[in-house]
Formats: structure tokens, sequence, C-alpha cells
């Protein structure tokens, strides 16, 4: 290499560091207050969860999915997979995962719906938006872990965080496109009829774009359980903690257990959100 | 608001499809056509100097090929489109009101109250039963759902749909749909209905049918409905005007036997080659004007050139006498041409001066007399003869 080249190395990592401790000298409290709040909230829905013994939460969610989609086989296999996993021994770990996986997905939600409608309305809001996310689902995880670390301290709400930075861009996309593709004849029935914008995307494009949106929901839930074992990197529980000790102590067996119960916990929660086929319109 | 005021007026309205209109309006202005507008500006002239008066009550009918700019100015009726130049005028609680610069909160108004619309492909949400797509644009309105469901009730029963209304929308056949969005639109009782080929996704059967429905509606409604159609038939079915457009302009605008005998120009023609004339013409426009017909002296007035027939008129130019062949006869409503007559019996037939042409040449048929046209006080006001029918059915205009 010509050491000239390398001689006068750009501080960009420098910088960064810059901008971090920035925002960790003015805004350390702050953070730390959210820190602890959304710790409490996603403990505590874990504490709930555990209230209940193993067998009588997997009989509440077996009703639960005959209720949703009344398919026998469904609920026999949902039941078989929770039974299963709980007799791995994982069942805690399995309630850490879904509140972690459960909470990651409401915020994704929460800021993925509106900015994907927001952009939606606005090309030129998509356009700079593309290439951000783009990034957030390029960038490897480990880039943006370690900032996240040093804002949020070791534990589950720097596994969220990242969790919701690699799930966001899914309902964010997909809300777009369900939103530009309403059709066209719809949104005019609307104007015709002389709906305020307001009106008009809460009863013509929201509606219309549902089925994409849960699409978008349901990929984010999937891309959030891929993150658990990296989540478990940085402090949170669940059960990629047992993976990434696996993977530590060469552990083939418990490797291979809890590998499969975050499989089996994957096909569930996508079998289970799949919206049930109800008599509606496609529009 | 009474009939025979103005409910729609627009008046020399341009549209171009353009960010920018202005460069496009001045080559308009310049005189140049349609397609070198498209070159130079890259903007798409949708319609030029159109001017039309709609009456309250009656049906105008936007008749033209496709591209001809017939949707183009429907929806600038309720501003789904731009209008670039230009003022459409709707009748609004004894104001006429500029559609194309009102403000946005009275647009909203006059769209919820005033105007409504029916959709060539129907444009149900797909996600609401036949009952929330009715009650659509009441729920717009702010309507409770209770006061809704009355209305919707109601309109629904109207277009005999009352057994259908917990389906959802597209379950439901075209034809039924395309009855969904009539009631939808009458929901409303919005005063102005506007309808863009409303028929035309149907099959010719159903298409029929729902123009039927439409008319009698219409009898008590008594809405004023713009409608488009690149059909003649069905414009010279339904409409009381009908404007004929190409290239974004009306080349004519009247009455339905206007357009079928006299057109005025080639465009015109070729539609009007189409079409059945007896669908359209009534006794009023064939026949010969009374002042026209041959005295025969002593009150007498020949029908015809060829002296079979003719009746004797009172001092009040009502018939007291006719005579058919030579031997008195009676005069006989061409209603009752299908009916028996005594052996040897001499009739001529008299028809109203709205009576359809097939009417009257089903009269002619039996004897092939003339047929003495009256008005509805009965008195003679013209005659028709065979060349007079076939004059009109092979559209020549009498010398
Ligand atoms: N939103 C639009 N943008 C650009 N061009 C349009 C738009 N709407 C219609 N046009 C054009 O305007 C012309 C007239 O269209 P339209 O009024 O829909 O015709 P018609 O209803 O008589 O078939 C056509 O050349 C069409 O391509
Ligand atoms: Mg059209």
């Amino acid at each position: 290499m010509e050491e000239w080249l390398t001689a006068w190395k750009l501080p960009f990592g420098a910088w960064m560091k810059v901008v971090i401790d920035f925002i960790q000298d003015n805004f350390g409290t702050a953070l730390d207050g959210i820190t602890d709040v959304m710790k409490f909230i996603i403990e505590g829905t874990t504490w709930v969860f555990l209230l209940l013994p193993p067998l009588a939460m997997i009989a509440l969610v077996a009703a639960l999915v005959w209720w949703l989609h009344r398919k026998v086989s469904l609920t026999v296999g949902v039941t078989a997979a929770l039974l299963l996993i709980a007799n791995l021994g994982y069942w805690e770990a399995l309630m850490e995962t879904v509140s972690l996986v459960g909470y990651a997905t409401l915020f994704s939600v929460v800021i993925g719906v509106p900015l994907g409608v927001a952009a939606g309305h606005r090309p030129w809001l998509y356009d700079t938006m593309r290439p951000v996310l783009d990034l957030m689902q390029t960038l490897p995880t480990f880039v943006y872990l370690i900032p996240t670390l040093v804002l949020f301290g070791l534990g589950v709400v720097p596994g969220i965080i990242s969790t919701v930075i690699f799930a966001v861009p899914a309902p964010i996309r997909l809300t777009y496109l369900g939103i530009t593709s309403v059709p066209k004849p719809l949104l005019e029935a609307g104007q015709a009829f002389g709906a305020t914008k307001q009106q008009l995307l809460w009863k013509v494009e929201l509606p219309s774009a549902l089925p994409t949106i849960m699409t978008g929901i349901n990929q984010c839930i999937m891309l959030s359980l891929s993150m658990v074992v990296i989540a478990a990197m940085v402090g949170a529980g669940g059960l990629g903690k047992p993976v990434v000790r696996a993977l530590s102590s060469v552990n083939i067996p418990m490797g291979f257990e809890a590998g499969l119960s975050i499989v089996l916990l994957a096909i569930i929660l996508d079998r289970v959100c799949k919206a049930p086929e109800r008599k509606r319109g496609t529009p | 608001m009474s009939e025979g005021e103005t409910a729609i007026s627009i008046r020399n309205v341009d549209i171009v499809f353009a960010a920018n209109p202005a460069p496009a309006l001045k080559l308009l202005d310049e005189g140049r056509s349609r397609e070198e507008i498209l070159a130079a500006t890259n903007a798409v002239l949708g319609a030029a100097g159109v001017s039309l008066e709609v009456k309250r009550g009656e049906i105008c009918v936007l008749m033209g090929l496709s591209g001809s700019g017939k949707s183009t100015i429907l929806r600038a009726i309720n501003r789904l489109n731009e209008v670039s130049r230009g003022e459409i005028l709707v009748a609004d609680e004894g104001q006429m009101i500029n559609v194309a610069s009102c403000e946005a909160e009275t647009l909203r108004r006059l769209r919820q109250r005033r105007v409504t619309m029916v959709f060539q492909q129907f444009a149900l949400l797909p996600w609401r039963t036949v009952r929330e797509n009715v009650g659509f644009g009441l729920e717009l309105r702010g309507m409770t759902k209770p006061e809704r469901d009355a209305v919707v009730d109601q309109k629904l029963a109207m277009v005999g749909l009352s057994k259908w209304a917990d389906k959802f929308a597209n379950e439901l056949s075209g034809g039924m749909q395309q009855r969904v969005g009539l009631a939808r639109a009458f929901a409303t009782d919005a005063d102005i209905l506007l309808m863009d080929e409303p028929f035309s996704a149907l099959d010719p059967l159903i298409r029929t049918k729902l123009q039927d429905e439409l008319l009698s509606l219409q009898k008590e409604l008594k809405k004023t409905i713009v409608f488009v159609s690149h059909d003649l038939d069905e414009a010279l079915k339904l409409g009381n005007h009908i404007a004929i457009m190409e290239g974004g302009r009306v080349v004519q605008y009247g009455p339905p036997e206007d357009i079928i005998l006299k057109p005025v120009n080639d465009y015109v023609r070729e539609f009007v080659a189409n079409v059945n004339p007896l669908n359209v013409l009534s006794a009023y426009n064939v026949m010969r004007d009374a002042r026209d017909l041959e005295p025969a002296g002593e009150g007498w007035l020949w029908l015809d050139r060829r002296r079979t027939t003719r009746f004797r008129l009172g001092p009040d130019r009502k018939v007291v006498q006719a005579e058919a062949m030579g031997s008195a006869a009676t005069w006989v409503a061409t209603e009752d041409a299908g009916k028996p007559f005594p052996e040897g019996a001499h009739v001529a037939f008299w028809a109203r001066q709205s009576t359809p042409l097939r009417h009257v040449m089903h009269a002619m048929q039996r004897d092939a007399g003339p047929v003495a046209v009256f008005d509805a006080e009965d008195h003679l006001v013209g005659a028709i003869g065979v060349r007079d029918v076939l004059g009109a059915v092979l559209r020549r205009e009498q010398g």
C-alpha cells in the first residue's frame, strides 16, 4: 500500500464519536428516562405473561387461534408447537421473545404506517426516504448496535431499538405500496361525494390499502424475530440468549433446541397473523 | 326552483392537461390544432371552447368518439378536472356558483349536496356492504347511522335491491353493482347527476334495462342529468339535448331530431348513418305543415299529393268531415289502427305531433293513405304522406 494514501486518514470514525458523545452529553438524562420506561413496560409485559402457568397460557392461545381462524389443523399445530417449546425448557425465554417481538412490531407499525402514508402522498418524500430505508436494511446490524449500546446501555432496550431499525422499513414500504395503489376510481368516488382529505384517508385509502399493510406487518414480525439472536448479544433476554450461549460454548444440543424453538415461533406467528379469509373484496 | 331554469352553464371552457397551461392556451388562441399543441408543449388539449346550457330537469348527453373530451367536460362540472379557462356555473339555492374557481369549502358542499356522480366502472368500495356503499355520501356529510339507514333503505327499494343490502358490493353482478352506484348517487338527494358511460361496461340486455329504469326514475325524480355516451342510440333514447363532441370541441348541440335530420358535418353524419330514425322521430318531425297542403275548396284540404284523402275544417280549424277514395270516411287515431273496422268502412288516420313515427307507419301500412296530424287541441296542423316518411327514413330533406 502506498503510504501517502493512509498517511492522512479522514477522521470519519472520530466524527461519529463526536456526534454520539454530543447526544449522550446533552440528552443523556432523557435517554436514560426513555430506557427505564421502555424496560419497565417490556419486562412488565413478560412478567404478566408468566403469571399464568404455561398450560393455562397455551390453552388461552389455542382458544384465541380457534376464535380467529376456526381451523382445527392450525389450532392443534399451534398447541403442539407451544407444548414442545415448554417441554424443551424455553417457556420463559419464549415469553420474553414474544414481548420483545411484540413491542418491536408495535413501535415499527406506529412509526412505519404514518410514514408510509405520508410518503404515499408525497413522491418527493418517498424519493428521499428510499436510500435511507435501503441503508437500514443493508447496513450490518453490528454497525448500529454499538452506538445504540452506548446510548441505551446493555439490556432489552438497545435490542428492541436495533430490531425496530431493521424491521421498520417493511411497514413503511408496504404502506406506501398500499396507499399508492388505491384504484383511482375509488379516490375519485370519494372526492366526488365531497370527502375531506381526512375522510378520504380513513374511509377510502386505508381500507383499500389494508391487505397490503397487513402483509407489511406480517413481514415486520418475521424481521423482528430474525433479530432475536442479535438482540440477545446486547443483553435482551429471550430465545436468542441460549443460542448465543451455545455459540460461545459450542454446545450443539442447546443451539439446536433453541434454534428449533425460534423456528416454531416464527411459523406460529406467521400462520396466526395472516389475515383470516374473510368475505371481502379485493379492491 | 322551477323547470326551464338553467341548472348548469358551461361558458367558453378550455381544459389543458399540463402543470402550466399558459403556453398551450396561447397556441390554442393562435388556432393551432390539438396535435400541434401536444407536439409543441407536451400538453394534452382535453376540451376547447366548450359552451353548453343545461336546463333543470333535462338529460343532456355528451356524445362522441373515444378521446373526444366527453369525460373531460363532465368531470369539470364537479371539478375532478381543473378548468384551465372559462366558467362552469352551477345553480345552488338561487345563485350560480362558478365551480371552476370556488373555494374548497364551497366545492365540498356542492359535491355533498348538489352534484353527484355515477362511474363507468361503478367505483364501489369493495370492503363495504351494499348498504354501507349507498350511505357513503351521507356518511361523509356526517349523518348518523340511523338517519342514514332510513334514506338508504328507501333508495335501495327504488332500484330494487332491498334484498341485497347486506351483501358485499363485489358479490353482485355488474348490472346490480351499477344499480348500487345509482342508489348511492340518489341517496344524497343532489339534483344534478353526472353519469360517465354508466352502462357501457354492461352487456346489451342489461344496458337496455337500466336505460329504461333510468328513464322511469327520471319521470319522478326530474334530476338534471349530464350523461356521457359513445353510443348514439343510447344518446337518442335518453337525451333531451345531445352535444356531439369531436377533438375536444362541441360540433353540434341540439335536440335528438335535429341531430338526425340536420347533421352539421360528416363526423355527425357518420354517427347518424348507423342509427334507426324510427326510434327518434315523431309525427311532428316528418309532417308537411297544414299551410302547405293543397286546398280542395269549401274548407276542404287534400292531405296527400295523390288526392286520395281530404279533410274539411270548421272555422276553428277542427275537422268536421272526412273523405277517402271519394267516399265519406271516419277519422281514427293511429293508436286504434290495430282494431278491426266494419266491412267496407272508409277510415282516415290522425296522429298527435308527438306520436312516434313508428306508430304513424303502422297506420299507413293498413291502407297506404296519408295520416293527419293534430295538436293537443285537435287542430289540424299537418299531414304525413308515404313520401314524407320515406324522405325522413332515408334522411333526405323534403324540397
Ligand atoms: N388526466 C389526464 N391527463 C392527461 N390527459 C388526459 C387526462 N384525462 C384525459 N386526457 C386526455 O384528454 C383527451 C380527452 O379525454 P376524455 O375526455 O377522457 O375522452 P372521452 O371521455 O371522450 O373518451 C384524451 O386524449 C385523453 O387522453
Ligand atoms: Mg370517457
